[in-house]
């Protein structure tokens, strides 16, 4: 089943088009990555995807429900998760509030939100003894995590990551992938990932899609990324 | 600094028009109409400095009625102590303008961001109420001119001949006194913005970190902004004193601080014929308004300039000029016979 | 001596009290509500109103003014507030309008005459002086409200998600929460406030359209002085202005009292500009 269907999607920073005419689609639990220069669209492509830009044209469809006029609260609530480009945790309030505000959208009440807030500890462990920290103390690793684990509270079926190895030590680059892998099975959930970063998302993703100046442009099968002869075909630039 | 008076055809045919106007009305209207037109002339002054200080140099100032008021006030005082109008009038610029250069210096050098200023030049504005206000024991004087507190200053002098004190206007010469007078002050603003100075003011507002960056000291150029539209203020709060032979604290209360913002943001921020056209609407609505007692007038008001925030921001004349240009725009694609493709 | 300090904490505490929900309005969504005296002049009437019908003033003053207040904030938030969002100037203008507006209409239904409220609870003697014991219920109310605020925001999972929109607003609403609501709310919340606030203060001050106009001048300097911390901000300037503002005006005269706090914010302004909360150790509420 198709999880996330985009159709010629247009849409404009302000007065200046970015986005012009997006097409892509991505199965249920698949693990996708897009791939792009700063500039290209790809931070635009998510917030549209998101509900935070307004899209001028075009469609998104979640699991074969036409969202593409729903505000971004409604998104996230049909079970759209989103890790932002700098992190963006609430620094004002403790980590253990952060992770409470990503349950708000769980149902079950009292019992389910608990559970999920035990689960999370058990995936992120290194946060159990920053609970009581307010966020902006973190550090910016610590912060992605929190980020990231506070997106997962809230079981979402689709989750949107920008960026997340941006400005990261690689201990913690390591750490998340290895627990972005392991949630695939655990969570059954499906993942799109922006990056700049080859590597990064080689470790993680089935297939990647191009974006080059707001349209994608092509797709790199599972396997491609290692091979810099496909990745320069593609992309325009090569990375050891 | 030095500008060229630009006498391009625009600035003639205005100053044509308005002369002969000017010359003119008195002798089409009543007297009631003149006496109108000349304090809305004194209040267009007002708005022009108002017009100036945020239109143009991008500082929201809450203080202008206050400069406006203490012009008012130097003037009564300096006209009943020495008995001609002339040193009234150079006091009447002057004292607000020295008071500005002093408060601007403190507000300015500080690095106040745009919502203190705002705050601040209101504070300066309440205290000058307060404090006035109580001044009401004969102890209060300036010279032989009682300040009379709430009561204010009563049986101004009016201008005078220099030097002659008994030849002083009547309300036929108040009004082309003040005419003239808004016109000059018209005539002065748009040449001010045309110097060097003027386009750095406006380059300030438009992107402060910009002219920073260039070498400009925005301290400086806020101050002397600030200044230049405190006399402007000072000399309308001189013309209105002199119609209204009397000056009282209400100038300094919040209602009347407001409305040189009021009629500023209905005709157009940016603009000078803007505000000067908000100001004559606003007056003649208040008084219209004033006068049926269906609604009340706040009421009316009110309602007209939320409307207005809300859906006419720019104010009148940006959004008629708006207009004019987008018909145009259409008219002459028409006639070209393409469409633009909007990328 | 202590009728001096149950003076000078009685308007410190009506300082605060009439900031409050200002505070909150401005510290949550960065609008600047010039309708805010108005507020206060509903409360007051509300008060006013519903105690001549026959009502127990303590339920007129708690209840019915802050809830019918608070209904009238949700009306503006919705109406005009929404439209204007991240539009600062644009936002002071328009409420101004709305100041306007309402002074008004009140005036036309309610005409100018000032309508009074006897002052309950009576009075007690210190050394041979009297004062008014509802001095100490304006204190009391202050300290409480203050308390409970703080309360709701720091153990609350409405506290918890207003804070967060403080923050956040974007992120927000990607974990599911309309920020519109919270800013409906916030504004509600702090109207019902300032209504309350009018109407605590009402039996002293007198009810008449135009009483608006006294309280927004310091409720402002009170509000932008104290800085980003809502409630210890707030507090601590009503502290220092209410003690420079009563001290003055035992020593002097009222009208010199009122001259001495706008002198005093003018100075605080310009030493500290990013107000009192900046000089605070810790980031607080």
């Amino acid at each position: 089943m198709t999880m996330l269907e985009v159709k010629n999607l247009r849409a404009s920073y302000g007065r200046i088009p970015v986005l012009h005419g997006v097409d892509f689609s991505v199965e249920h639990g698949a693990f996708i990555g897009i791939l792009g220069h700063n500039g290209m669209g790809k931070t635009t492509l998510l917030k549209t995807i998101l509900g935070q830009l307004p899209a001028s044209d075009g469609e998104i469809r979640l699991e074969g429900r036409n969202i593409t006029r729903d505000s971004a609260h409604v998104r996230a609530n049909l079970g759209i998760g989103y890790v932002p480009q700098g992190r963006e945790i609430f620094p004002r309030l403790s980590v253990e509030e952060n992770l409470r505000m990503g349950l708000l959208r769980l149902k079950g009440g009292e019992a389910a939100g608990r559970q999920a807030f035990e689960r999370t500890l058990e995936e992120f462990p290194r946060l159990k003894p920053l609970l009581g920290r307010s966020g902006g103390v973190l550090s910016g690793g610590e912060q992605q995590i929190l980020a990231l684990a506070r997106s997962l509270c809230g079981n979402p079926k689709l989750l949107m990551l920008d960026e997340p190895a941006e400005g990261i030590q690689p201990s913690i680059v390591e750490e998340i992938i290895e627990i972005l892998s392991g949630l695939r099975d655990s969570r059954s959930l499906t993942l799109v990932l922006v990056e700049q970063k080859l590597d990064f998302i080689a470790a993680l993703v089935d297939s990647t899609f191009v974006i080059q100046r707001g349209r994608i442009t092509g797709s790199i099968p599972a396997g491609g990324l290692a091979d810099t002869d496909v990745v320069r075909e593609f992309v325009g630039f090569g990375q050891s | 600094m030095i500008g060229r008076l630009s006498i391009d055809g625009q600035m003639l045919a205005v100053v044509t028009l308005s002369t002969i106007l000017l010359l003119i009305l008195p002798q089409v209207f009543e007297i009631d109409t003149i006496l109108q037109l000349t304090l809305n002339f004194s209040f267009s002054i007002l708005a022009l400095s108002l017009a100036f200080v945020w239109g143009y140099a991008g500082i929201f100032s809450f203080g202008q009625a206050a400069f406006f008021g203490i012009g008012g006030y130097a003037y009564a005082a300096t006209a009943i102590n020495l008995g001609d109008s002339t040193p009234a009038i150079v006091a009447g610029v002057l004292v607000p303008t020295l008071f500005a250069a002093l408060f601007g210096y403190f507000v300015f050098y500080a690095r106040l961001t745009k919502i203190y200023v705002a705050v601040i030049t209101l504070v300066m504005t309440l205290i000058l109420y307060k404090f006035m206000g109580q001044t009401a024991k004969p102890d209060y004087m300036i010279g032989n001119a009682r300040l009379g507190g709430y009561n204010g200053i009563p049986a101004v002098p009016p201008i005078n001949v220099p030097g002659q004190p008994h030849l002083f206007a009547g309300p036929d010469e108040m009004f082309y006194i003040a005419g003239f007078s808004l016109l000059a002050v018209y005539v002065l603003l748009r040449w001010i913005l045309g110097t060097r100075f003027g386009k750095v003011i406006i380059g300030m507002r438009e992107n402060e970190k910009r002219m920073e960056l260039l070498g400009f000291d925005t301290r400086l150029y806020k101050l002397l902004a600030f200044v230049v539209a405190a006399a402007v203020a000072g000399f309308g709060g001189v013309v209105f004193t002199n119609w209204n032979a009397f000056i009282d604290p209400h100038v300094f209360q919040l209602a009347f601080s407001a409305q040189p913002i009021i009629w500023v943001m209905i005709g157009g921020l940016g603009t000078l014929a803007g505000p000067i056209l908000g100001t004559f609407i606003l007056s003649t609505l208040s008084l219209e308004l004033g006068v049926q007692k269906a609604l009340d007038v706040n009421l009316l008001l009110g309602a007209i300039f939320t409307f207005f925030v809300l859906l006419v921001p720019q104010g009148i004349i940006p959004t008629v000029r708006n207009l004019l240009e987008n018909r145009e725009a259409a008219a002459s694609n028409k006639t070209d016979g393409t469409t633009e493709s909007r990328g | 001596m202590v009728i001096a300090g149950i003076q000078i904490l009685n308007t410190v505490a009506g300082l605060a009290l009439i900031s409050l929900g200002l505070a909150i309005i401005f510290g949550m969504m960065r609008v600047m509500n010039f309708a805010h005296g108005e507020l206060l002049m509903l409360g007051a009437y509300s008060v006013q109103l519903a105690h001549s019908s026959g009502l127990n003033i303590w339920i007129s003053m708690f209840v019915v003014a802050p809830l019918f207040v608070g209904l009238v904030g949700v009306v503006i938030e919705l109406l005009v507030v929404r439209r204007l969002y991240g539009r600062m100037m644009d936002t002071l203008l328009a409420t101004w309008g709305l100041s306007l507006f309402i002074t008004g209409l009140i005036t036309m239904i309610f005409g100018n005459m000032t309508r009074g409220i006897s002052t309950p609870l009576g009075s007690f003697e210190i050394g041979g002086i009297r004062e008014s014991s509802y001095k100490f219920l304006i204190i009391g109310v202050t300290i409480v409200l203050f308390a409970a605020i703080y309360f709701v925001l720091r153990r609350t999972r409405v506290g918890m998600i207003a804070r967060a929109t403080m923050d956040n607003p974007s992120q927000v609403a990607a974990l599911g929460v309309n920020p519109g609501y919270v800013y409906t709310a916030t504004f509600a919340v702090g109207a019902a406030l300032s209504g309350l606030a009018g109407a605590v203060l009402a039996p002293l001050t007198g009810v008449l359209p135009t009483m608006g106009a006294a309280y927004i001048g310091k409720a402002f300097i009170t509000v932008i002085c104290g800085g980003e911390a809502i409630l210890a901000g707030t507090a601590s300037a009503a502290f220092l202005f209410g003690t420079i503002n009563q001290v003055t005006t035992i020593t002097l005269n009222p009208e010199f009292g009122e001259v001495a706090l706008l002198i005093g914010a003018l100075l605080m302004l310009r030493l500290l500009p990013a107000g009192l909360s900046s000089s605070f150790r810790r980031k607080l509420l």
